[in-house]
């Protein structure tokens, strides 16, 4: 081999090597960190699994929003919607500006004991948005509801 | 009237984006030397036309004319002044108008700042350029124009969003664009060497200052971007993975990535084919940036207002990009040939790692970013990738890279010995790792990795210094540092700026304490030292706001530091509540208030206290790496005019046309 070839191949050697790293790395990691999507029609139905850690989305039922005043730690209580079921949620901290009863938000957590426990809120920055996740969900379960009244 | 004007002027802009990416390019190949030089005076009314459509923008912003829709849209007659000039990009149509104008800035940038280059490559680069140009004149009047009429005109408009009245983000986008728009130049190099077939050390030449300064002001914008965040969003982060900020930092990744190969290609001819791609793939990037924030697939803070006919749009302009760009490659990559040799020893080797791994990272976050989109497109259901797999993915790659930057600058090109340089690297290994693992004993608790990354950042300081000293280490040191190019203070600088980031990452993400806690007037709270006692709220009033203004004194061993004033602002049109930090902001630490919500009706306050070391540092790095950029970049060897290359075989000659 000319050390030309020998370089040309070292070099594509390096590279097939790096990118499979890549590839590999970026695969194992993806799998140990990806959050899925479930609206509370989806959870009732049993199809979000304990102890795993998801997304949930949808509007915050009005009336449902509860802190506890009295205690010093900030835990709060509200229910979640997509029109056609309701889940309830609990989560300590500190809500978004833009969360508001009746308002579209996101929450990452998991399911205890029927609870969702979150340990993030998301609520978008602009009032009339509506985050595209609860948007489908809020849609997939009107038209869950068209299909029973029909 | 001024409307008019605008539209007019953005038409006829247009038009000369036609004749730009055609006529030059035209009288390139044919050897029409009439049409070639038709691309200088072309690229200057581009960028006359499309100020003046800017220009008139503003002007309808400052007159508060209401009947352009754009305007009604983003501005208020209440708004201050500052965020009617900023609140131009405030909105889609308006920021897209800007990206074009910085666009037709850096065309014109190219047609003045190009005296040494052939004036057959100069053409062939500004209608490259000018073909860019037309596909976003053509989005922006098809899709977004900003001067559409409203009708009935409305009284008052309905505000910039209150988050984008902020200085901090009224600089990051114009930053942000510079760079995502400057990797075109470098990008239009390259398709302008793949015409003519030559891949020269002077093609690489030409390319060098504008990739670096691109690159600089990405580097500021993504910054700025992050700064805006952590005081901004209020709750205390400063890099959140969010695919808008991913969109940002893959351009980012791979033209770090081109810089050091376009270094390689200049000095040594080696990697051509390598940095050709590197070119188009940062630019791209840049496009698919756009398209990600534009089409509205993402979710995102940053989202604009969706239409799924923008997003068509740039999606096909992003296919005849790539696709067009690519096969231009395929066809010309058999010329591309590099006769050079090197060792494993050597720069041109250092460079190759450094590529790899920072083509690794982009991909990484590549895969991140779109593996949720795909997804969702197949109907696979929704989901989203966390942070954590990218901190993962970049602790593990990121040090390795960062460690192989101090030793690969110390490398000689083409051949080097282990053992020439094993001194300096094994006296910076003792150093860097006494002083990084001790370092975290300072601090409340040990952390190992705290450790492992401030080792991590001193070793490439403290290697990129030795590089600097052996440089003049023989006698007359002053005179050394002196003839030291510019080009290499760069260098330096730029990695010491990575060195201090690192620092600053790794100190913020170990030792910030963050507290969510409910507090009553008079209450104190202490965090690491540092007492915050809440003095109670008041109402204040802001010139397009109302305001809930609490106070905290902070004392540290029984001394007043400050009083931080965090507000919880109500905005008079879009009434969306804000919440504005109050940041005491020092070397070595941030002290950091913001107002959550009232609690038993406005008693207490659900409160934010952070305590945030060296953060300052993260910017502060940044910034540095960017003056590196900004040193290397003004290397006097890239004012060279009139350089004796090999390049000017074609009919034309460039000495006399070089004058004009």
């Amino acid at each position: 081999m000319t050390p030309k070839r020998k370089q040309r191949l070292m070099l594509v050697g390096l590279l097939v090597a790096g990118v499979s790293m890549a590839v590999g790395l970026a695969l194992t990691a993806l799998n140990k960190n990806i959050n899925l999507f479930f609206s509370p029609s989806q959870i009732l139905a049993g199809e979000a699994p304990e102890n795993t850690h998801f997304k949930i989305g949808g509007m915050v039922v009005t009336g449902s929003v509860k802190r506890n005043d009295t205690d010093s730690d900030l835990d709060v209580r509200f229910s979640l919607t997509d029109t056609a079921e309701t889940v309830e949620v609990s989560y300590t901290g500190i809500l978004p500006d833009l969360f508001r009863e009746g308002q579209g938000i996101v929450a990452t957590g998991s399911m205890k004991q029927g609870v969702f426990i979150a340990d993030q809120v998301l609520a978008k920055h602009d009032e009339t948005y509506m985050p595209p996740e609860v948007a489908d969900a809020l849609k997939a379960a009107n038209e869950k509801k068209d299909g029973e009244t029909n | 009237m001024i409307a008019e004007i605008g539209q007019f002027s953005l038409i006829l802009a247009l038009v000369f984006s036609t004749l730009l990416a055609t006529l030059p390019l035209i009288g390139s190949l044919r050897g029409i030397d009439n049409l070639l030089l038709l691309a200088k005076p072309a690229a200057r009314a581009l960028f006359l036309l499309t100020l003046i459509s800017y220009v008139c923008l503003t002007l309808s912003f400052l007159n508060n004319d209401f009947s352009v829709a754009y305007v009604a849209n983003t501005s208020n007659s209440y708004l201050p002044l500052i965020y009617k000039i900023s609140g131009v990009w405030g909105g889609h149509e308006g920021s897209l108008l800007l990206w074009t104008l910085i666009l037709a800035t850096w065309t014109m940038a190219v047609s003045f700042f190009s005296k040494g280059i052939p004036e057959i490559m100069v053409a062939r680069v500004l209608s490259v350029m000018g073909m860019i140009g037309f596909g976003f004149l053509l989005f922006t009047l098809l899709t977004s124009n900003p001067f559409d009429r409203l009708f009935p005109v409305p009284l008052e408009g309905r505000d910039l969003n209150p988050l984008l009245q902020d200085v901090g983000l009224a600089i990051h986008p114009p930053m942000l664009y510079i760079g995502y728009v400057g990797f075109s130049v470098a990008f239009a190099f390259s398709v302008a060497a793949m015409i003519s077939g030559r891949f020269d050390a002077a093609w690489a030449r030409w390319s060098r200052p504008w990739t670096n300064i691109a690159w600089l002001f990405l580097t500021i914008g993504i910054a700025l971007g992050s700064w805006w965040a952590y005081y901004e969003l209020g709750w205390g982060g400063w890099w959140f993975w969010d695919p808008v900020e991913n969109a940002s930092f893959m351009p980012w990744l791979i033209g770090t990535a081109l810089i050091h190969s376009l270094a390689a290609t200049e000095k040594r001819g080696v990697f051509k084919a390598w940095t050709v791609l590197l070119s188009v793939f940062a630019f791209s990037l840049s496009l698919l940036g756009t398209f990600l924030v534009r089409s509205g697939v993402l979710t995102s803070v940053h989202a604009f207002a969706t239409d799924p006919a923008r997003g068509l749009f740039i999606l096909i302009f992003l296919t005849i990009v790539v696709g067009g760009s690519l096969t231009l490659f395929a066809w010309r990559a058999p010329k591309i040939v590099s006769r050079v040799h090197f060792n494993v020893v050597s720069r041109e080797m250092a460079i190759l790692l450094n590529n790899i791994f920072l083509g690794i990272l982009c991909f990484a976050v590549l895969i991140g970013t779109l593996y949720p989109l795909v997804i969702d497109a197949l109907g696979m259901g929704k989901i989203s990738v966390g942070p954590p797999y990218f901190d993962f993915i970049f602790m593990v790659i990121g040090i390795p890279l960062t460690a192989m930057i101090g030793v690969g600058t110390l490398i000689r090109w083409k051949n080097d010995r282990i053992d020439r340089i094993s001194t300096p690297v094994m006296v910076a290994v003792a150093l860097s790792l006494g002083i990084g693992f001790s370092s975290p004993l300072l601090m409340g608790h040990y952390s190992l990795g705290a450790g492992v990354g401030i080792a991590t950042g001193l070793f490439v300081i403290v290697l990129n210094l030795a590089n600097l000293m052996a440089r003049t280490s023989k006698g007359k040191r002053l005179r050394g540092l002196k003839s030291t190019p510019r080009s290499f203070y760069g260098m330096v600088v730029a990695h010491i700026g990575i060195g201090v980031f690192i620092i600053g990452v790794t100190m913020t993400n170990t030792y910030s304490v963050e507290k969510d806690i409910r507090m009553i007037p008079r209450d104190i709270h202490n965090i690491n030292g540092y007492e915050f006692s809440f003095q109670g709220v008041t109402t204040v009033k802001g010139p397009n706001y109302q305001a809930i203004q609490g106070h905290f004194d902070v004392t540290k061993e029984e001394k007043k530091l400050t009083t931080l004033r965090p507000e919880k602002r109500t905005y008079l049109v879009q009434q969306n509540p804000m919440t504005e930090a109050a940041i005491d902001a020092g070397f070595t630490r941030d002290l950091y208030v913001a107002l959550g919500e009232p609690l038993e009706e406005a008693k207490a306050w659900a409160v934010r206290v952070y305590f945030k070391p060296f953060i300052r540092w993260i910017w502060l790095g940044a910034l540095i790496m960017a003056l590196g950029g900004g040193l290397a970049a003004s290397d006097k060897r890239y004012r060279r005019t009139r350089q004796s290359t090999n390049t000017s075989s074609s009919t034309i000659d460039s000495t006399p046309l070089s004058a004009s």
